[in-house]
């Protein structure tokens, strides 16, 4: 009875051991679903081929994303080791201790070198030049803008357009020619349409499309140290970019108010528009000859400058973050160990990814790997991002509010819209006793 | 006598003979079912009331603050509130006024003898069967300024349903009355076929006219059942939330069920949206409680 009685915890001790390993062997990291995080997906697999460790990419429609991740983070749940989360978050996560502090890990490895300086600015430290670090920068990205080549080279459209404008028709270089393009090419009765923006008003779409203008106007979305908005969220400057960002609106496709990344790449797969804004990161798609008909014909450029020659782009992207209530903390940092490594951000470039990794993104060999990279480590140079104090989202609702019935119905004046959004930033900053 | 057997705990009872005890019966169903709902309905909904007198954020790991009424007192001077309640009782009343005319007048026409009747009436119940996101994800694709059918069936060239904030709202609740018109037909289609006949023989010997049958004889009859429907589907339009959410994403289109769930799972304002989930609630019980009122008048009529 007693042999039976210790084979018997002997089996489930081995029981108990074997599953112990076995939670340490396996790792999940939640993503949105897109592009990247299939790519994720395949350099995890070179990590387990590597380690032996399994690594899930787990991923939910961006319209959950947020939701989703935070009634995780707020439960407390181990569900996830690591998240890919929006730079926007990394105040809320890291104040209400989502996140673990991978300060000593940055010093460690030297990241704030390693990496671009963006990059580190806007997914890893918070509060702003804290030096503390909560993220490693894992998808860097911006917007930037794909046009149709062929539209533009046509030599009829060309005369037509010099003719009209008085320069030469290009790749705009700055608000004003963009505005005059989407304009020249605007023809509803042959169903082509100027200019694809950002209008989807669910989550940061239509704001980063305004602050596209906003930041190249040279204007801000306020001081992101003391909280003061009045007077820089509805400077002039920023009143001049909404205006023509509304004016861009009425170059769109029709019913393109509700308008984010897959409609801004339909916009030129399907013979939409002349120039679309979209994310870097979703322009694989459009020179894949399987996703875009037009494949050969679509060509790319940065961010134009505004009037004042200020080019700035509103930051996309995400850092990665190893989660607070996860069982298995030490095996994600070895991953992230792994995942910093020159060889690791090289092969993350190759695969599709948009590495962070300043050495990488500034070999040739990168720059000249897609006919956009180039305007995307160019842009990696002039981004700004939206605020990342824990109340975002209540920000972000707010200028939703308010700017979306100006761009897409034409309700109120720019001015009186950025005036009343200051005043509920004002109102929000100081409910949470932010702007003493 | 008899109930009084079949309701008491008395083991010798009917159940009893069949094999399950009354007692098992409670031990097994009735206590599991109330404990159920005890933990599942009672509890959240004491537990909320608590949270809404907090300032309470689910994204923070801060404890909760008593504020009293404070939440109270901020959501009912917001005026993005009140305009989220304008647009739910407009949604409210061209969406249940439409369902009822569309329900109640396609139920007068199949409330008569007409080939395929069962099979028609089948047909038209299709719409409420459906799921909520894909009727909305194929409205979508019907309203589409581009390539929808709707504009080219109507000759409406590009004109703009979802994106134009005057028109949204009517777009949506199109889609609603379109979706649960065929639930007032089912109801009405009960109420119709339940009016005695002798009575329509009666108005026909007296030579009364068809308007002066629907208002004295029809109308009156089918009202209560009638006015079950309208309270369902005054609640339900109360509560909108995947049609519109689905179909646009307009300021004029934003019902107080997309505010609460923007306020409670995008901002994380827990205390607070757990107070305007009251506020609706209590608008709810009392648009239903003056429904009910009229619905008992009218049944003593």
């Amino acid at each position: 009875m007693r042999k039976t009685m210790a084979g018997l915890f002997a089996g489930v001790g081995l029981m108990w051991a074997c599953g112990t390993s076995a939670q340490a062997q396996e790792l999940t990291i939640f993503w949105a679903e897109w592009d990247p995080a299939n790519y994720l997906q395949e350099l995890a697999n070179e990590y387990e081929a590597e380690t032996g460790v399994k690594v899930t990419v787990e991923t939910t429609p961006w319209a959950d994303f947020q939701t989703k991740a935070f009634t995780e983070f707020n439960a407390k749940g181990s569900a996830y080791d690591m998240v890919v989360g929006d730079s926007q978050w990394i105040g809320a996560a890291s104040e209400a201790g989502h996140y673990v502090d991978l300060t000593d890990f940055f010093t460690k490895h030297n990241l704030t070198q390693v990496m671009a300086p963006a990059t580190v600015k806007y997914y890893a430290e918070y509060p702003a030049n804290s030096k503390k670090y909560w993220s490693v920068p894992a998808e860097g990205d911006a917007v930037g803008w794909s046009y149709r080549k062929d539209w533009f080279e046509d030599p009829k459209e060309m005369e037509a357009f010099k003719a009209k404008y008085g320069y030469d028709l290009a790749p705009p270089k700055t608000w004003a020619e963009m505005r005059d393009i989407a304009e020249f090419f605007h023809r509803p009765d042959q169903k082509r349409y100027g200019i694809a923006i950002y209008t989807d008003n669910s989550y940061d779409g239509l704001v980063m499309g305004v602050e596209n203008a906003i930041f190249s106007f040279g204007g801000e979305l306020g001081d992101y140290q003391s909280y003061k908005v009045d007077g820089i969220i509805n400077s002039e400057k920023n009143v001049k970019a909404l205006e023509l960002y509304r004016e861009l609106y009425g170059f769109t496709p029709p019913g393109w108010a509700k308008s984010f990344f897959v409609e801004n790449n339909q916009a030129i797969t399907e013979n939409l528009a002349a120039m679309s804004m979209n994310y870097f990161a979703f322009f694989p798609a459009l020179v894949n000859e399987a996703s875009n008909p037009n494949a050969k014909v679509t060509g790319f450029f940065a961010n134009p400058a505004g009037p004042n020659g200020e080019q700035f782009a509103a930051l996309g992207g995400q850092g990665i973050s190893v989660i607070s209530y996860s069982k298995n903390q030490e095996e994600a940092m070895k991953f992230l160990e792994w995942f910093i490594k020159d060889e690791t951000q090289k092969r993350w470039a190759e695969l599709g990814g948009y590495t962070a990794s300043a050495k990488v993104l500034e070999s040739p060999e990168f720059q000249n790997a897609t006919p956009y990279n180039k305007a995307f480590y160019e842009t990696m140079f002039k981004v700004k991002d939206f605020w990342a104090t824990p109340e975002y989202a209540e920000l972000l609702i707010q200028m939703n509010q308010r700017i979306y019935p100006f761009v897409t119905a034409g309700q109120g004046t720019a001015k009186e819209v950025l005036d009343s959004l200051a005043a509920d930033w004002n109102a929000t900053f100081k409910k949470y006793g932010r702007n003493k | 006598m008899a109930t009084a057997v079949m309701t008491s705990l008395d083991t010798k009872s009917s159940a009893a003979s069949r094999g399950m005890s009354d007692i098992r019966i409670r031990n097994l169903f009735i206590i599991p079912t109330i404990l159920f709902l005890i933990v599942f309905n009672i509890f959240p909904l004491i537990y909320s009331l608590g949270y809404s007198f907090t300032d309470f954020r689910a994204s923070s790991n801060a404890p909760a603050n008593f504020v009293g009424l404070q939440n109270y007192r901020e959501l009912l001077n917001d005026p993005f509130i009140w305009s989220n309640f304008a647009i739910t009782a407009k949604y409210v009343i061209v969406s249940v006024t439409g369902q009822v005319i569309v329900g109640f007048g396609t139920a007068m026409l199949l409330n008569r003898d007409i080939p395929l009747k069962g099979l028609l009436t089948t047909l038209l119940l299709l719409p409420m069967m459906l799921s909520m996101a894909v009727v909305g994800l194929f409205w979508k694709l019907l309203y589409d300024p581009s390539f929808g059918i709707i504009n080219y069936a109507l000759g409406l060239g590009s004109f703009e349903w979802l994106s134009n904030p005057d028109m949204a709202l009517y777009a949506v609740a199109i889609t609603d009355i379109w979706m649960w018109s065929p639930f007032v037909m089912l109801l009405s289609l009960a109420g119709l076929s339940a009016v005695p006949k002798h009575l329509y023989e009666a108005a026909a010997i007296d030579r009364a006219g068809p308007f002066y049958t629907f208002f004295r004889i029809t109308l009156p009859l089918v009202a209560p059942i009638l006015m079950i429907a309208i309270i369902f589907r005054t609640m339900e339009a109360f509560k909108t939330f995947d049609l519109a959410y689905i179909l646009t994403s307009q300021p004029t289109t934003e019902v107080i069920s997309i505010r609460l769930y923007k306020m409670a799972f995008q901002e994380w304002q827990t205390g607070r949206s757990c107070a305007l989930a009251y506020i609706v609630l209590v608008m709810v019980l009392a648009i239903t409680n003056i429904y009910v009122k009229y619905l008992n008048k009218v049944k003593e009529r």
